[in-house]
């Protein structure tokens, strides 16, 4: 590339001041949809992947992975001036979450409140917003939440991976925050790797875009990008995440990009969970953050189709000490599971059209 | 379906919103502005932790229309940490037998799976057994 990157960096320092993650307790794993579709041939994704129970919806994931946010801040739910929900699987068509979310964790009525979309990164994007809104002193707290329930068509490749959960993260001032967001980078193209028309179940995908013109292009250039403008390199992170839709391809594009195992495995989730879409890239920054030390730098890199991706550089501060505990964790979250065949899969998901 | 009702109700119901007596200082749930224990007024609003235990419970096998997709499914009495009982589906269950005592937490679950993909989604408040934290 050859214009100067410009990065976006907030007037006021800005960072998280309290996460949540969230994640259903229902595991399929990925053995049980090879039987029913594959006869058990074929090399597996992913171990497992959540699935969401029949009370469950975009709506009532995202109001418990906020109030575990509000849990580790410890602030006033009427302090939020904007209660922004990123999500591809949105309950209603036209009725925002972000109100119900709003009102369930008592931040109505002066509060701003939008859903937000782009495929997988929708939840990054919404914490762009957030670092503006927050960063400009317009407000002191902004949360900015990525969930999904991911839908595949029955025998689809990617019904073994899609799956159900996200995290919430109050954005606010940087003296508060746990771990400062140092900046953000935006690689955007218009590129047609996977879609879901209105009115339809399930998303289509171009084949021919997935991965290398798509995921690994708009990651490595904005992971690139972003350390080239402050400076960084790989070994100055203790940690990196990624989007993940499966378990091979973050762990190449960390590659690639210069990283090591060590710094990919925290973060990297897909194998237990599957691929939580909008919540995928940020529920690996929760589990680094329930780990993360004073000092910690982590990069942070989602992936939507369609395409973009955003680059987030953070780096924890000593009020990380304690907050862990205030909440449930990610990984408490993960070892909390009740396995279940196809045949209960099919039927909490009302998995009964194949169109 | 009753829309205003559901309005009405929607902070109770989302966050487990009651009461609490300025005079006593008892908890009051559900809303009734009016304190069951010294017979005061009692308007301030109060959010419950939601943290309680099972008081009583019986399980349902033949549920009213708008509630039959998920039958059996188990109701409870739960006694609230701050006094309060309250009634609600138990949600999160699966393999764990429910007993008298047992610890439980408040979530917000969708209330009714109608089979009407058209209709108005009802959240409101249930119980599952306390996450290890
Ligand atoms: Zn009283």
């Amino acid at each position: 590339m050859s214009e100067k990157i410009t990065l976006l960096k907030p007037e006021n320092p800005v960072g998280i001041v309290g996460y949540g993650s969230y994640v259903p307790r229902y595991r399929l794993p990925a053995s049980e949809i090879s039987r029913i579709w594959t006869d058990g041939m074929g090399g597996l994704p992913i171990e497992e992947k959540s699935v969401a129970g029949p009370d469950e919806d975009v709506t009532t994931m995202s109001i418990e992975a906020a109030r575990n946010s509000l849990k580790r801040a410890g602030i006033s739910p009427q302090d939020i001036r904007a209660v922004w929900v990123g999500s591809e699987s949105h309950p209603y068509a036209v009725k925002p979450t972000s109100t119900i979310v709003a009102e369930a964790i008592g931040a109505v009525p002066s509060t701003q409140a939008a859903d937000w979309e782009f495929a997988c990164k929708a939840g990054t994007e919404a914490m762009v917003a957030a670092m503006g809104l927050v960063g400009s002193g317009m407000a002191r707290y902004a949360l900015a939440i990525g969930m999904d329930i991911a839908q595949g068509r029955p025998g689809d490749p990617l019904e073994y991976t899609a799956a159900a959960g996200g995290a919430a993260f109050l954005i606010g001032p940087g003296e508060e925050a746990l771990a400062i967001i140092e900046a953000s980078y935006s690689f955007v193209t218009d590129t047609p790797d996977f879609w879901r028309r209105a009115y339809q179940k399930y998303p289509e995908h171009g084949h021919r875009f997935t991965g290398e013109p798509s995921y690994f292009k708009h990651i490595t250039e904005a992971g690139q990008a972003m350390m080239d403008a402050t400076d960084t390199k790989p070994e100055d992170y203790a940690y990196c995440v990624f989007h993940q839709p499966n378990t091979k391809f973050p762990q190449r594009v960390g590659k690639m990009l210069g990283f090591n195992a060590e710094q990919i495995k925290t973060g990297l989730l897909v194998p237990k969970i599957g691929n939580t879409y909008s919540g995928s890239a940020i529920i690996g920054l929760t589990a680094i953050l329930d780990e993360a030390k004073l000092g910690d730098n982590i990069l942070m890199v989602s992936y939507g189709s369609g395409a973009g991706s955003d680059a987030m550089v953070l780096s924890v501060t000593d009020n990380i000490s304690g907050k862990s505990e205030k909440a449930t964790t990610t990984q408490q979250y993960i070892e909390r599971r009740t396995e279940i065949d196809y045949a209960t899969y099919a039927r909490l998901r009302g998995k009964l059209v194949k169109k | 379906m009753d829309i205003p009702r559901h309005w009405r109700l929607r902070k109770q119901r989302y966050g487990l919103v009651g009461e609490v007596c300025e005079h006593c200082d008892s908890k009051v749930f559900p809303p009734r502005d009016i304190c069951p224990d010294c017979g005061e007024e009692a308007k301030t609003l109060f959010s419950f932790s939601g943290k309680g235990e099972v008081y009583s419970h019986s399980t349902v096998y033949d549920a009213p229309k708008g509630f039959d997709e998920s039958t059996p499914y188990t109701i409870a009495m739960v006694k609230l940490e701050e006094g309060p009982l309250v009634t609600a589906q138990l949600t999160d269950l699966q393999e764990k037998e429910v007993k008298i005592g047992m610890p439980v937490e408040m979530v917000t679950r969708k209330l009714r799976e109608a089979g009407d993909e058209r209709s108005m989604i009802v959240y409101g408040y249930k119980f599952r057994p306390v996450m290890s934290h």
